[in-house]
Order: structure tokens, then sequence, then C-alpha cells
């Protein structure tokens, strides 16, 4: 028995499954084509869809369908319209990418893994919430590895694979043993935990959510796999990837162990505590760093770590300011590897020294790094300082004070390294000084994707009353 | 008839899980390190069915087959990769994959 509220639930994967055939079947008849039809209508199908979900998939009230398995509430609906942002942006960043580009195959797997992270973020019962994070990680491996020539990228896939599938299973486990101890798989059915086993499940659980937000000490794996990536693949990685397991992070905590819960401040306790050396480690490591695109691996590291502190402090504010970090971060970072993607397909190189004299190479492209990369450091008017502000207003306010100090202390270490990038790109100049005969064109893909995420930085950091209000309208439906 | 007690099935599916671990952990070639893989998720399946029957639902039955379906894919795109890599580096010593580092 289907009814309108069942279809509105899945909506947005309805409709990227359709384009995803779509673009199947254009890959196969398309045979005259300029290399760039299927970026297009991969990024024209996406643009639709999101304006499609936001218009008619807003859900007026929580309620759960398909026998329990999917949630169909506000944050499902917020994260959802997230992912397929990001989406969208990536294939925006893919189209002009040798190798990656002109495959329809790329297309594919991206849209499948937004699938995956659409239903990550509406799952409520275990089955669904292993098979999404799978559904999700499994075409990611692939795109890890795509350029299968390269041995970088070949080595990224594999590695992102080895620890994926290990720490999948980890948390696998954990899932078998509350359904052993609890009788069901449903997260909703789960009311009272306390079980003799609850803090080994904590870990265990712990160990894959920690692995996809790449959360310190499973953040290895994360700086190797960003430099060898695609760049466009690696933005779409750091961003809606991350994004998607906090929202798995904040179901299931919130869900399982929540603030009434005996287990509450053993949670939060061990969160906090990853959550400083998260953001301690990764600042420290990124200043020594020399590839642009590890030295972001870095910081996206220590920005997990950020935006736990919002969910340590276990509240609605938290909560709110969560998601707001979210999609503050997504814009930031996004736009910070459409850069790097843009700058290294004519230049060839990710190493920080080399974009000596960017400014005058591209003043423009330079100017969107410039806004990228304050809002990563925080600096109004940006999205990333309105964000951090809410974090660790959070965390004042839930008596956390000394993690809020030491965010505030990361990020001035932050400044750093980010202000370093933003003076080789402006203050340095090019061997040789003449900047003007190594020009870095700007294809119509970049334009308009930079574009778009710059203005969305700075209404983020500007007007963020209605983005905080759509923010705790997710936090509201959790507590 | 004595069924044998459910403690029985987890405790080998904790040492089953234990061994994948440490041969994640220990072994250097990748197609092991797969394998060791595959022998965690089976202990996950087996404690899962064990844990089905003791609480006489059949949830846990229905996560085993997702699991294998999720399992059999990893492995296809796992062992593409070790092909890709191989391809690369003519070895799949996990340590000799390392050109990213730092």
């Amino acid at each position: 028995m289907f009814d309108t509220t069942m279809i509105m639930a899945i909506l947005p994967e309805i409709l990227m499954l359709i384009l995803g055939l779509l673009v199947l079947v254009f890959d196969l008849i398309w045979k005259k084509r300029d290399g760039r039809d299927l970026g297009w209508l991969t990024a024209g199908g996406l643009l639709f869809i999101l304006i499609v979900t936001a218009a008619i998939a807003r859900p007026a009230e929580s309620t759960l369908v398909f026998g329990g398995m999917i949630r169909y509430d506000m944050m499902s609906y917020v994260f959802k319209l997230l992912f397929i942002f990001g989406s969208m942006m990536t294939s925006f960043f893919m189209m002009d990418i040798e190798q990656l580009g002109k495959r329809g195959e790329a297309y594919i797997l991206l849209l499948v893994a937004t699938i995956g992270m659409s239903l990550m973020a509406s799952s409520a019962d275990l089955i669904m919430l292993y098979l999404a994070i799978e559904t999700t990680s499994i075409p990611m491996y692939v795109l890890a590895g795509f350029m299968r020539d390269d041995e970088k990228s070949t080595e990224a896939g594999f590695k992102y694979l080895l620890f994926g599938a290990m720490s999948s299973t980890i948390m696998l486990y954990g899932f078998s043993l509350i359904f052993g101890f609890t009788g069901t798989t449903a997260l909703t059915a789960i009311t009272d935990f306390t079980l003799p086993l609850a803090v080994g499940i904590i870990f265990l659980m712990m160990v894959g959510i920690a692995f996809k937000i790449s959360l310190a000490p499973l953040h290895f794996w994360a700086p190797d796999v960003y430099e060898g990536a695609p760049t466009p693949i690696t933005g779409y990685l750091s961003t809606a990837s991350k994004a998607a397991g906090f929202a798995v992070l904040l179901r299931l905590f919130l869900g399982l162990f929540p603030e009434t819960s005996p287990y509450a401040p053993t949670w939060t306790m061990i969160m906090a505590v990853l959550a400083t050396i998260t953001m301690t480690l990764g600042n420290a490591v990124a200043l020594s760093q020399t590839n642009i695109k590890r030295m972001l691996a870095y910081s996206s590291i220590a920005h997990a770590g950020y935006a736990l502190v919002g969910v340590v402090s276990l509240s609605e504010l938290g909560v709110g300011s969560v998601t707001f970090y979210l999609i503050a971060y997504v814009m930031t970072n996004l736009a910070a590897f459409g850069v790097i993607a843009a700058f290294s397909r004519v230049a060839g190189s990710d190493e920080i020294s080399d974009y000596a004299g960017m400014s005058r190479r591209n003043p423009t492209l330079a100017l969107v790094a410039l806004v990228a990369f304050l809002s990563l450091t925080g600096m109004p008017p940006f999205g990333g300082f309105v964000a951090k502000v809410f974090v660790f207003a959070a965390a004042v306010k839930a008596d956390m004070i000394w993690l809020a100090v030491i965010g505030v202390l990361n990020s001035i270490i932050g400044v750093y390294y980010y202000l370093t990038v933003l003076k080789v790109i402006y203050l340095h100049r090019m061997e040789g000084e003449n900047e003007e005969a190594h020009p870095i064109p700007i294809t119509r893909p970049y334009a308009i994707a930079l574009t778009v995420l710059s203005f969305a930085i700075l209404a983020i950091g500007i007007v963020f009353g209605p983005w905080f209000n759509i923010a705790s309208s997710v936090a509201e439906g959790l507590f | 008839m004595n069924a044998v007690p459910v403690n029985y099935y987890i405790i080998l599916s904790a040492i089953l899980f234990t061994i994948g671990a440490l041969g994640v952990l220990i072994r250097r070639n990748a197609l092991v390190i797969f394998m060791s893989i595959e022998l965690m998720l089976n202990a996950a399946n087996l404690a899962l069915v064990a844990f089905s029957s003791a609480n006489a639902q059949l949830d846990g039955q229905i996560f085993v087959f997702f699991i294998m379906t999720v399992a059999a894919a990893e492995v296809a795109v796992g062992l593409a990769l070790i092909v890709a890599v191989f391809r690369t580096k003519k070895s799949i010593d996990v340590d000799q994959i390392n050109v990213l580092k730092g």
C-alpha cells in the first residue's frame, strides 16, 4: 500500500535513480558529444531534483514509513538537500577533468553514492543503516581509485577500501550485539538501552562513524586518500560524505543513548576527548604540509573535531549548531577544493609553493580562494565564523567551557596555515615574475559552481538567521 | 533434543572476529587482508543468526542475507582495485603501497 507520504519520503532517491539511468542510457546512445554533455545532464538533473525536493518534499511532521525502515522528518529533508547540492557542485567540478568528466560511470557512481548518503540520513533501522552506509562507501571506493593508470589514485582507492571495509565491519559487529541484546533492529523500538556490554557497543559503533567523519585516531586514511583521489572526488569525500557520517552519529547516539540514558555522560566524555585530540592533531600536523590537498585533509580532520564539539553538548542548540556548521563547512570546503581542481587542471601541481603568483595569473580564482580559506579560518563575515560561534556557544552552554577554549585555541593555530596559503597566492611571485605569460583559464562549469559557492559562503555568514532556523528545525525533531 | 546454547555461538563468533581483526593488522598480503575482513563479516553473520534464533526473530537472518550481498559487492570492488594496484606497482604487498605518505 503506497500513499503520498511514502513517495515523498524517498522522492529525491527515486529521482536520482532515474537520473542515473538516464545518464547510463545517454552514455550509450550519444556517440557524437563534446565530452561535457553527461556532466551537464547530471548537474542539470540534480538542480531539478534539488528544487523539486525543496519545494514539495518538506515533511509536515516526523513519520516512519516503509515498515519503520525510513524516517521522514526535517533532519532527513535538510541533509538530503545538502547532499544533492554537494553532488551537483561536484559534477560541475568533474566535467572538465580528463579521464573523469567524459565517463558516464563516474556520474552514476556519484549519484549512487548520493542516494546512499540520503538514506544514511533517513534510516531508522540497523539493516537500512548498514545498507545505506555501504551504498555510499562502495561507489566512493571506486571513485577514489578512478584514475586507473595513476599510481596515486589506485593507491588511494585501495587504502580507502581497506580501512573502510574494516571499520564498517567493526561497526556491523556492534549492530549484531545490539540486535542480540534488544531483539530488534528498529532504532525507534530500542528505548531503554541498559545492557551489560553497552560501553563496548558504543566503542564498536564509534569505530565505524569515526572512520566516516575522520576522527582521530581513525583519521590516518584521510590524508592519503584525499591526496590520491581525483580532486573533485576529494572535495565530495570531505564534505557530503562527512556530513552523512555526522547525520548517522546524531541519529544513532541521540536515539540510543539520549540525555536521560545512564550512558550519556560516558559517550559524551569519550566524544569530548576525541574532539580535543582530533582538533589538536589535525591542526598541528596541517602546519607542516607542503601539498595543499594533504593540508586540507588535515584541516578537514580538525573541522570534524570542531563540529563534534556541538554533538558533545547534547542539547537542541548543540545539534542545531552542528547542522549549521556542516552546511557552512560543505559550502566552504567545496569552494576550496573547486579552486584546487581548477588550478591543478592547468598548472598540474598540488604543491603549495606552486601557487605563487596565482593572484596575478587569475585574480578571480584567487578571490574565491580568499573567500574559502578565510571562511575555513573562521573570519567574519564568512560562513565559517558564524558556524564556529554557534558550536562553541553550545559547548559553553553545556558547561564544557574547557572544550570551547581548546576549540578557540585550535582555530588560532588554523589561522597560521590558512593564511600561509593566501600569502603564497597573493604576495609571492612566480619564478621569472612573468605571471601574465601563464594565465589560468577557468572553464564555464567551474565559473558557475565557484560563483554559487562564494555567494553561499557570504550568504551564510551575513544573513545567518534563516539558515540557523533550518538547522534548529532539524534539532527540534531529534529531541 | 538438546540445542547448543547461544553462548557457544557468541563465543565462537567473538573468536572468529578476533582472528579476522588480527589478520587484518598483522598480514601484509592484500588478498589475505581481504580474506580476514571476510572472516570478520562472517563473525558478525554468525552472531546475528545465533541471536536471531535465540530471540525467535527473523530480523537477524534477513540482515545476514543483506550482509552477504554487500560483502560480495565489496569483494568485487576490492579485487578490481587490487588488480589496478598490481598493474601499476607489480606487487600487492601493503608495505609496498606507500607512494602516499607524510
